[in-house]
């Protein structure tokens, strides 16, 4: 029994990927997605934060959202794996409910 | 896997309404079934046919008719959320005395039982939005 | 017959700056017809949503807080709140409204629909649902 937590906002605009982690149970997932990739960057202010919080869960960030924004995929935080849709589709899928942080 | 999906922010002005068509593609493209899209709070205006989006720029309103049309699916816009933000079929024009509507093909509107029943039908519920 | 599916309605926003409660809750009120197991969610500035004393006539605004009051007519009767949202912000349980349910079960007694719970508390009721919605 899993959960797919997603996280959309920049960990520098509110507190909602801390809400998110402070929440998750050990075994979820937590996949980052639009302005919530900046969550996944490696030597930032947020990073040790979110590797800390994000222990016991499985840290995702969609690819194609941290191309976007001109982060260079070496600067995305070490793991944390990086997927495409179809794989969030598959995520979504694979977990037993979806819990969207807004 | 069956999914529902809601589309809770409007066009452009958040990112929310193109993860939702990239998400339903992907799941139609893995064989799975989008059982129904439910626009809700300003995500009811990616339903307008007025918009004139720069040409360079994807045009949100009509990849989402045109993935509709292609995959018959179920675009639902919440009518008490519609008429707040004033999205109306010919339907509610007439009833509410308003002279047009702007609703796009491929969608429709109907009331808030149709996200709850979504929640109950699907396998999986995933919200877009801010 | 469906089956009856756990329904959690996750508020994490303040009242009045943006239209999520106000639309959250009419969410609530017709999904209350579908006798489904609901639970609603108050955490972060959610938790503000529930305060007493509303007045928004100078703002004017649409005060929907008496709403809240009016969810046990709807048999919805399970309002959690968290306890570290609420003291993060400097509020305790008297500084929300009252709000009751009558359980049929039990005589119509009068019983709080609020449910205090801590952080991990609430963790465990949304890893409990079926289908989260986020406003």
């Amino acid at each position: 029994m899993s959960t797919l937590h997603t996280v959309n906002k920049s960990p520098f605009q509110n507190q909602t990927l801390i809400s998110c982690l402070g929440h998750a149970k050990p075994g979820d997932s937590v996949l980052l997605l639009e302005d919530g990739v900046y969550g996944a960057m490696s030597g930032n202010a947020m990073s040790e934060v979110v590797a800390g919080m994000g222990a016991n869960v499985k840290l995702f960030v969609l690819g194609s959202d941290v191309t976007a924004r001109g982060i260079d995929a070496g600067r995305v935080a070490e793991g944390i794996t990086s997927v495409n849709y179809e794989e969030f589709v598959g995520m979504a899928a694979s977990c037993d409910r979806v819990q969207n942080w807004l | 896997m069956k999914f529902g999906i809601v589309v809770s922010e409007g066009p452009y002005t958040h990112q929310a309404s193109d993860s939702a068509y990239n998400f339903v593609k992907a799941a139609l493209a893995t064989g799975h079934e989008v059982s129904r899209v439910f626009f809700y709070h300003d995500g009811v205006n990616v339903g307008t046919r007025l918009s004139i989006p720069p040409q360079d720029d994807r045009q949100i309103q009509e990849q989402w008719s045109a993935l509709a049309k292609e995959h018959e699916l179920d675009l639902v816009i919440c009518i008490a959320a519609a008429q707040r933000r004033g999205l109306l079929d010919q339907n509610e024009a007439d009833r509410q005395g308003k002279d047009a509507n702007n609703i796009a093909e491929g969608f429709r509107i109907s009331g808030l039982g149709q996200l709850i029943e979504m929640g109950i039908q699907a396998d999986r519920t995933i919200t877009f939005g801010d | 017959m469906s089956d009856v599916k756990k329904f959690l309605y996750v508020n994490r926003k303040a009242p009045y700056g943006t239209i999520y409660a106000q639309e959250a809750l009419e969410v609530v009120l017709i999904g209350a017809a579908f006798d489904q197991d609901v639970s609603l969610a108050f955490l972060d500035d959610g938790v503000f949503q529930l305060t007493k004393g509303q007045d928004t006539k100078d703002a004017g605004l649409k005060n929907f807080s008496p709403t809240f009051r009016a969810l046990g007519d709807y048999e919805v009767t399970k309002l959690y709140v968290e306890q570290e949202s609420l003291d993060e912000r400097g509020l305790t349980l008297d500084d929300l409204q009252d709000i009751q349910y009558e359980d049929e079960d039990d005589d119509y007694n009068e019983k709080p629909s609020i449910i205090v719970v801590s952080r991990a508390q609430m963790a465990d009721v949304m890893a409990d649902q079926d289908v989260v919605l986020s406003f």
